[in-house]
């Protein structure tokens, strides 16, 4: 009978035959768990690149919002602006038009939105210098000087939108780290499965001289390439699943985020490294555990 | 090379083997026999250190069996060649791969040339590359006898290696034993085939044993 694949002259591990069933179970598994894996990345990503923003774009700025008579506003903003130029940390100020204001308003009360014929409050913007500068201090100066005038500084907005953006970096860590255990746990059980239904060549490889180094590579090698092979096609379906999220343009909020910027498409090129040394690690386990315990 | 003194086996609450002193030296030759069930496959298993004694002490190449690690076993196994009545093969692989297949679990290259002269010498020339599945029971028994022997083994044990088989095809096998053992290797054949071992004592200065009630025996006369 003619026989044309490669040898085991050519490759010892080949002593091994090749177990269908736990080929399937292990690529399947591997390409799934990296397609999670992916996802999980980018969340984890998008999750650390949005509490960036957030505490970055809202540590440098603060609003100043001005209630007052229509009569005395324009005074008022004039005793603001001036507290705020002689307030050391602060780099600029900006009254905010109307146009600005209608912008702002817009996502709530729609395109139309006469601005002027509402008593607003006037906003005006304020850009810290790198230093920043005493809010409380500068409240107080406020309070005697412009008692109209609030002062946010973004804290109650930023510090809990910069804690959850970490937990959910967190969350999704902990994602990654779940999803290569429960890979690991499935080659384990799919390599104990191939070694017990190998267990009449293991018994053959012995009577001729096999040691169990000899036998546990063979069996090794073979999962971490299935392990590697399934992980690099998950990935790769995973990474174009995130190609194809929707773009900046084409929504908003949080899932414009949600993807891989720049260099960072490379980062999930290390899944299938780490699915193969999760498999190397898991088979290697079982080979252990299986040889010596039918030795 | 083996030796064996005051060995007993048993499974369970069954004693097989009680009192056992043998030894296997350089070159020589045994046969070994007895009723089917005698004991026969489980005294070669202590001989290659697949079993442990229940009390006793197996020596193999001077080393305590109890003492022989798994790493230790499998360096012994390569100066041991073995051959099965079911010649135990790996079906995937070819005729040559299994012949070869000591050397391939040693790491070793293999003499490519040695094993062609090999199978020259088994009379498989033809069939290196079938699968073992295709072959004939004789030619099984031949392969199974080259994989013994391709690392040049200090001793060869055969269980039944012709119980397979033809008549015909056991005197091949027999002679190719008996060409080895001239060429300095040991060799113990377990058979209950009374008939064969007649035919080989005029050819080899051989040694008959015999199991019987649990203990091992130089065979008779009409042996």
């Amino acid at each position: 009978m003619a026989r044309k694949q490669r040898s085991a002259f050519d490759d010892p591990a080949r002593v091994v035959p090749s177990s269908g069933f736990t080929a399937v179970l292990t690529s399947v598994t591997a390409a799934a768990m990296a397609f999670l894996a992916v996802f999980a990345l980018a969340l984890s990503m998008a999750s650390g690149q949005l509490a960036d923003r957030w505490s970055q774009t809202l540590a440098q700025t603060a609003t100043l919002r001005l209630s007052a008579p229509p009569g005395q506003i324009a005074e008022q903003t004039a005793t603001a602006l001036e507290v705020l130029r002689t307030t050391p940390g602060i780099a600029s100020t900006r009254v905010l038009e109307a146009d600005e204001q209608r912008a702002l308003l817009e996502p709530w009360f729609g395109p139309d939105l006469p601005v002027e014929a509402l008593t607003l409050p006037r906003l005006i913007e304020i850009i810290e210098a790198p230093d920043g500068f005493d809010a409380v201090g500068l409240r107080m100066r406020l309070s005697a000087e412009a008692p109209g005038a609030v002062l946010d500084d973004h804290n109650r907005w930023r510090r809990p939108l910069v804690q959850a953006a970490g937990v959910l970096r967190g969350l999704a860590v902990l994602s990654i780290v779940l999803i290569m255990a429960a890979m690991a746990a499935m080659i384990a059980l799919a390599a104990s499965f191939s070694l017990a239904a190998n267990a009449q060549v293991i018994r053959v490889l012995r009577l001729v001289g096999a040691q169990d180094r000899f036998i546990a590579r063979a069996f090794v090698r073979r999962f971490t390439l299935r392990g590697f092979a399934g992980a690099a096609a998950g990935t790769a379906l995973g990474m174009a699943a995130v190609a194809l999220m929707p773009t900046v343009q084409q929504a908003g909020g949080f899932l414009t985020g949600l993807g891989f910027q720049g260099v960072g498409w490379l980062v999930p090129l290390v899944i299938p490294l780490l699915a193969a040394a999760v498999a190397w690690a898991a088979t290697l386990a079982s080979a252990q555990r299986v040889l010596k315990r039918d030795s | 090379m083996i030796k064996l003194t005051n060995v007993a086996h048993g499974y369970g609450d069954r004693e097989l083997l009680t009192g056992v002193e043998m030894s296997i030296a350089p070159g020589a030759f045994h046969f070994l026999t007895g009723p089917s069930g005698a004991g026969k496959t489980t005294l070669l298993k202590l001989c290659y250190g697949e079993l442990v004694p229940s009390s006793g002490r197996v020596e193999l190449f001077g080393e305590d069996r109890r003492k022989i690690g798994r790493d230790g076993l499998a360096d012994i196994r390569r100066r041991i060649g073995v051959i099965h009545q079911d010649c135990r093969f790996l079906d995937h692989l070819s005729v040559a791969e299994n012949i070869a297949l000591p050397f391939l679990v040693a790491g070793r290259p293999v003499p490519k040339n040695d094993l062609g002269e090999l199978l020259t010498w088994v009379g498989l020339e033809s069939h290196a590359d079938a699968l073992p599945p295709t072959l004939s029971g004789g030619e099984r028994q031949r392969a199974a006898l080259a994989r013994a022997v391709i690392m040049s083994p200090d001793v060869v044990l055969a269980d039944e290696p012709t119980g397979n088989i033809d008549w015909e095809m056991s005197m091949r096998l027999l002679a190719l034993l008996i060409e080895l053992n001239k060429m300095g290797t040991a060799v113990m054949i377990a058979t209950h085939d009374l008939n064969l071992i007649r035919v080989a004592k005029p050819q080899v200065s051989a040694r008959v044993l015999r199991i019987s009630e649990r203990r091992l025996q130089a065979a008779g006369a009409d042996l």
